[in-house]
């Protein structure tokens, strides 16, 4: 019971996972940008939660009907004046560009709110937990995190496969010259992208810092985080992402369970040995 | 003389420092199709691409409905009518033969064009409008480029090379739909190495060679040595 625990939990946290790894997919799916900075993002996302919540008075979930807008915003405006100019036939520019950024945001955030390790409190609901049979309990904020991700992960797979956005997203990913001749403006697309790949990152930086405390240092893990995801679930393939989230999160939980030292480790063996024994990931994309 | 719908005026052309077009001038009412012929690297294609928007050029150097829009963004350029069916089709591997249409009219520019009416024209597409674009045969992936073209209800269509790597007896096939297209009061520019399709399709042909316009005249008039001559430049 112990051991079905610690799976439990680690399937949990791998939804959290997921997010971070399908906002770093979809970028990378329509215009073949990595963005090194999508981990301190994240955690931009999550320091603008702490501010609402501080001036409004709000709580966390609250705070997301602004945070999410306002990340939107901010991935859009980051595309048009930025990294537009730097896509191109090669992909290092926008890789030193997005680490630049990286740099920026954290010492930026370091500037603004010290180093000092903050968290967003949700109240009672972040310790209520849910008995499911006799020394197994879920906890409830766990299980919304969770439950947020495969919605998240459902509405933007209907996104990309059922509405025009969608297949001006992937038609523009296939062909950005042709596309043009379609009437879509590649920039804009662009930008559309990277702003709902924000508005993700808000949701699961606002989640994430309801678990854990943050500091504006702890955006690289998570950019490591999401993509050990996405590799391990295969790339272009959102639901193969939430999948490969969960490995992580259960490989990690394992590992802390043997030993608490482990517990990174343990997800970085797994993601090596999906590398090592199947490269194109588990459920990659057929065509 | 009818009012010109387009009308391209001494034309430049650039690569970087290389050069692709001298100067040239085209010109084509509403519901004419012109023949734009020329051997390999005659600058063909560099043409459309420059009235399409996917080149540099001039402002005044284009003129569409009496306005310049050289230079100006494809995807403004279609929003004002006019479609192009680009060289080797182009098809988006990742969407369906429908999702490929769709995008072709995602503008929703009205006229006579829908996806009922592409079907039609092109029933090969109905049967197989779920299937990945990838999976169709060379001619009807090349149906489908020009119904995604048309799904834009453009004023004027241009098609590059439609019968480049198709089998004759498919390329008269799809050129056998062509009058359908000009029925509806499309005009058409039809740039092609296959001399007598595009002769038998066109009203006025334009040839091409090395960048400057050798020949041109109404396909009546024009003689097939006269062609010749200015197609190999001899």
């Amino acid at each position: 019971m112990d051991w079905l625990n610690t799976i439990v939990q680690g399937v949990l946290i791998g939804g959290l996972y997921a997010m971070f790894a399908a906002g770093l997919s979809l970028i990378f799916g329509v215009m073949r940008l990595v963005n090194i900075a999508h981990g301190d993002l994240i955690v931009l996302a999550a320091y603008l939660a702490l501010v609402t919540i501080e001036t409004l008075g709000v709580g966390p979930i609250a705070s997301l009907t602004i945070v999410v807008p306002l990340m939107a915003l901010i991935g859009y405006a980051l595309q048009r004046v930025l990294l537009n100019h730097t896509l191109g036939d090669d992909l290092l520019p926008p890789l030193l560009v997005t680490f630049g950024l990286s740099v920026i945001i954290q010492n930026g955030l370091l500037e603004v709110f010290t180093a000092d390790s903050r968290r967003l409190s949700a109240g009672a609901i972040e310790v209520a937990t849910w008995p499911i049979a006799n020394g197994l309990a879920v906890g409830v904020l766990p299980l919304i995190q969770f439950t947020a991700a495969v919605v998240v992960i459902g509405l933007l797979q209907m996104l990309f496969y059922r509405t025009a956005l969608g297949r001006a997203f992937r038609a523009t990913s296939d062909d950005p010259r042709v596309a043009q001749l379609m009437g879509l403006n590649n920039h804009h697309v662009f930008a559309l992208a990277m702003a709902l790949s924000l508005a993700v990152i808000a949701i699961a930086g606002v989640l994430l810092a309801i678990r854990t405390n943050f500091d504006p240092a702890i955006g690289p893990a998570r950019l490591i985080f999401g993509f050990e995801a996405v590799i391990i679930g295969g790339l272009g393939n959102l639901w193969g992402t939430l999948a490969g989230g969960i490995i992580l999160g259960v490989a990690q939980a394992i590992g802390a369970k043997l030993d608490p030292g482990w517990q990174l480790l343990a997800g970085h063996i797994a993601f090596l040995a999906v590398l090592a024994f199947r490269p194109e990931g588990l459920f990659p994309r057929i065509r | 003389m009818p009012e010109a719908l387009l009308e391209v005026r001494a034309l430049d052309a650039f690569y970087g420092d290389f050069q692709a077009l001298f100067g040239v001038s085209l010109t084509i009412t509403a519901g004419e199709v012109v023949a734009v012929v020329g051997a390999n690297g005659a600058g063909k294609s560099t043409l459309l691409n420059a009235i399409a928007g996917l080149m540099a050029a001039r402002p005044d150097a284009v003129l569409f409905d009496g306005q310049p829009i050289g230079g100006k963004p494809a995807y403004a350029i279609v929003t004002r009518g006019i479609a192009l069916v680009p060289e080797g089709r182009r098809l988006f591997p990742s969407l369906s033969v429908e999702e490929n249409l769709a995008v072709g009219g995602q503008l929703g520019r009205a006229g006579p064009w829908s996806l009922a009416r592409v079907y039609d024209l092109f029933p090969a597409l109905s049967e197989r409008r779920h299937i990945a674009s990838t999976a169709l045969s060379g001619g009807q992936q090349q149906m489908a480029a020009i119904g995604r073209a048309l799904m834009a209800n453009p004023k004027l269509l241009l098609c590059d090379e439609i019968s480049l790597g198709l089998a004759p007896i498919v390329v008269r096939d799809i050129y056998s739909r062509m009058p359908a297209i000009v029925a509806e009061g499309t005009s058409m520019i039809i740039v092609e190495q296959d001399i007598m399709q595009a002769l038998g399709a066109a009203q006025h042909v334009y040839c091409l060679q090395e960048g400057r316009v050798a020949l041109q005249g109404t396909t009546a008039t024009v003689t097939r040595e006269a062609i010749s001559a200015a197609y190999f430049g001899v």
